[in-house]
């Protein structure tokens, strides 16, 4: 076991990617002898060289639609995209172009393809930077829509995601990128949790407490606040957004009997949305309240001055989980 | 031309060209073959072709026209929900995707069936995408043909990437690109170009520029001549005439060795006129003269072919009358192939999201599965 910050997780699980395959490829804006503005990969470049580790021109459309290109030529490419904000420009070519080529081609393409995306916000940035666009990937059907939320998922969720045939769009938490745990670096990710499970992060029986990427933290927090208050919270970091892993979240909800779903994203049509109805129609019988979601508002992300407002934290996921007890 | 901006006044410089070329006066472009069916030699571009090669591709122009024209018509017997013609366009096709090697990948819109056609690919596959019983059935790295692609431009970048992996293979073969002179407003065909260009990649791109965007002429999309274009983004932009097939062949084939040789890319812009309609639901009388239309008949690209092979005794009528009799064969081929069509089965909807189906499918299909069932005594699924 290595003590390694997230974004260091991120480094050791690529160089295990680049290592393992021949065919994997890093791309993006300042990937290489920067190694990117949150240096998440780091040293690659010098590494790997400049033909797999590739600094691109600066258009997100253009990274996106050649690591297709790539992908259709039988590479494995890993695309950073160095803002969440800045995803949108090559959203035709996920949503239109990768996200379908398999079911077009009935099935005769695949393009393994990984969009790594920072998201979230909480650190400060200007407006563009702290976006939580998860739900409009996780609303395409093709793609596989994960997020990591600490170091030691993300060395292994980024092996998983480039191992992986289908698209996968990566999240990552940035203001958790400094953020250390323990992580085991031995190689091969065989015996992991696959990543298109949810985790048990704390078990407890009153709430099951969903939440993913940037917000697992903070709702460990909560629950270590509402345990002082006598209240067993169970955290369940999703993991997977798409494909939802509904067994866990369904086994966990009918043994505690209420549910909280956190995001940072809008909670209009957010994914906590999604959630509710799905484990309403499944844990109908079992629910002592309304399935509650906390997490951004419907508004645009505001100015960082203000936006600890916007965003969750302990005391909003504690607020809900007290109205929980409310019915 | 001066521009008022506040107090201070900003000089624009006169371009060159302040529009582009009008659809009748095309400028200077390669030509081997003119309207008359006349050859012509071009100092940069001689051809390796025989007589025989020429044959067989007047054989191909023939047999692509008459696939079009068999589809528009299954379209209006309401066989196809839409068709997009390549009318006039056969010559610009035939020619580039006659210059490929076997190893070369295409990557096409829409609009590329006499491409289709070079790569082996079944006219009755075109036929499924447009009939609606697939989003295109061929397979890709078999042909060589990547499916099509309906939003325009998006295919270029995938194309540069292709070409971007050819290169780490080290491979001795070329990527084209096929797209229209719409697309050339496209930021991903900008992009493709920048992509390309810095990378050094493989790379045709092959513009047929047919003149219309549906209703949109060439002037609002550009002030310049397109081939021009390329200079901008730092390689070679020639014009072809896109009506003569001998030209078009003979500027794609040294492009593509160009690409093959690491000189990077080349942009074409094939000089050519969309003869029909967008689609078989556009309606052109509605934007642009008949007269027009007369005129680029005039230039058609398989008068001029059949003039040179008749005038020089390179075909003999037996020839002609084999390829007339053959288009026919074809044509009542894939005419019955797509009124016999069989629809996919309604499950298949949920084959092939995703390498491995997910719970969520799983469970969608099986409670569809269950409704299609619930209905006693119907054909069901």
């Amino acid at each position: 076991m290595t003590k390694l910050t997230l974004s260091r997780g991120l480094n050791e699980g690529l160089r295990r990617a680049l290592e393992n395959d021949p065919k994997v490829l890093i791309m993006g804006e300042d990937v290489g002898k920067l190694g990117g503005v949150f240096r998440v990969t780091d040293g690659l470049q010098k590494d790997f060289g400049e033909a797999r580790v590739v600094d691109t021109p600066l258009a997100e459309s253009g990274i996106v639609g050649t690591a297709i290109g790539l992908a259709l030529r039988g590479y494995r490419p890993v695309c950073e995209i160095q803002f969440d904000g800045f995803v949108f420009p090559a959203v035709d070519q996920i949503v239109s172009q990768l996200a379908k080529m398999r079911y077009r081609s009935r099935g005769q393409v695949s393009l393994p393809v990984v969009i790594r995306i920072p998201c979230g916000g909480g650190i400060g940035a200007v407006e563009h930077h702290s976006e939580s666009p998860e739900v409009l990937f996780a609303h395409t059907a093709g793609l596989r829509v994960v997020a990591c939320s600490d170091a030691a998922d993300a060395f292994t969720m980024i092996q998983q995601s480039v191992d992986c045939d289908d698209p996968v769009i990566f999240f990552e938490p940035k203001r958790r990128y400094w953020d250390k745990a323990e992580v085991d670096t031995a190689p091969g990710v065989a015996g992991a949790l696959p990543f298109d499970r949810a985790r048990i992060t704390l078990e407890g029986t009153d709430v099951t407490l969903l939440c993913y990427g940037p917000l697992v933290r903070t709702c460990l927090e909560s629950a270590a606040a509402a345990r002082e208050d006598g209240r067993s919270i169970e955290v369940v970091d999703l993991r997977s957004l798409s494909p939802l892993d509904m067994d866990t979240i369904t086994a966990s909800v009918r043994k505690t009997g209420r549910c909280v779903v956190a995001h940072e994203a809008p909670v209009f049509a957010g994914l906590g949305a999604e959630i509710a109805a799905r484990v309403t129609e499944r844990c109908f019988y079992h629910l002592e309240a309304p399935v509650l979601r906390v997490g951004g508002f419907a508004t645009p992300y505001p100015p960082s001055r203000i936006e600890e407002h916007y965003l969750p934290d302990l005391d909003r996921i504690l607020d809900a989980i007290d109205r929980t007890f409310g019915y | 031309m001066t521009v008022e901006s506040g107090a201070a006044t900003t000089v624009v410089p006169a371009l060159d060209q302040p529009a582009p070329d009008t659809p009748d006066q095309a400028g200077d472009f390669v030509q081997l073959l003119t309207p008359e069916g006349e050859r012509i030699d071009h100092p940069d571009y001689p051809l390796d072709l025989s007589a025989d090669d020429i044959r067989n591709m007047y054989r191909d122009l023939v047999l692509v026209r008459t696939i079009d024209t068999v589809a528009i018509s299954l379209q209006r017997q309401g066989e196809l929900g839409i068709w997009a013609s390549l009318l006039g366009q056969e010559a610009a096709q035939i020619g580039s995707g006659r210059a490929l090697s076997p190893a070369d990948m295409v990557f096409p819109t829409y609009r590329e069936h006499g491409v289709a056609w070079c790569r082996g690919i079944d006219p009755v596959k075109l036929l499924e995408l447009y009939r609606g019983v697939s989003h295109g059935g061929w397979a890709p790295e078999e042909h060589k043909f990547h499916l099509y692609t309906i939003v325009i431009g998006a295919q270029t970048l995938h194309a540069t990437g292709y070409a971007m992996g050819i290169q780490r293979d080290g491979a001795d073969e070329a990527v084209i690109a096929y797209f229209g002179d719409g697309a050339t407003s496209q930021g991903d065909v900008n992009e493709a170009f920048i992509w390309a260009s810095v990378f050094n990649a493989p790379i045709v791109f092959f513009c047929q520029n047919n003149q219309w965007a549906i209703s949109e002429p060439l002037e609002k999309q550009s002030r310049i001549p397109l081939y021009q274009r390329a200079r901008g983004f730092g390689f070679p932009g020639l014009r072809v005439d896109g009506n003569d097939v001998l030209a078009c062949y003979a500027v794609t084939q040294k492009a593509l060795q160009a690409a093959r040789e690491g000189q990077g890319p080349t942009l074409i812009e094939a000089f050519t006129y969309r003869m029909g309609a967008h689609t078989t639901t556009d309606d052109p009388t509605r934007y642009r003269l008949a007269s027009e239309l007369e005129m680029w008949k005039l230039k058609d690209p398989i008068e001029r072919v059949r003039a040179y092979l008749v005038r020089g005794g390179l075909a003999e009528p037996e020839f002609l009358a084999a390829v007339d009799a053959e288009a026919k064969q074809v044509g009542a081929r894939i005419r019955e192939a797509c009124r016999t069509m069989p629809d996919p089965p309604p499950l298949a909807l949920f084959d092939h999201v995703y390498a491995e189906p997910t719970a969520i499918l799983r469970e969608e299909r099986e409670q569809y599965a269950a409704y299609l069932d619930s209905f006693e005594g119907e054909a069901g699924r």
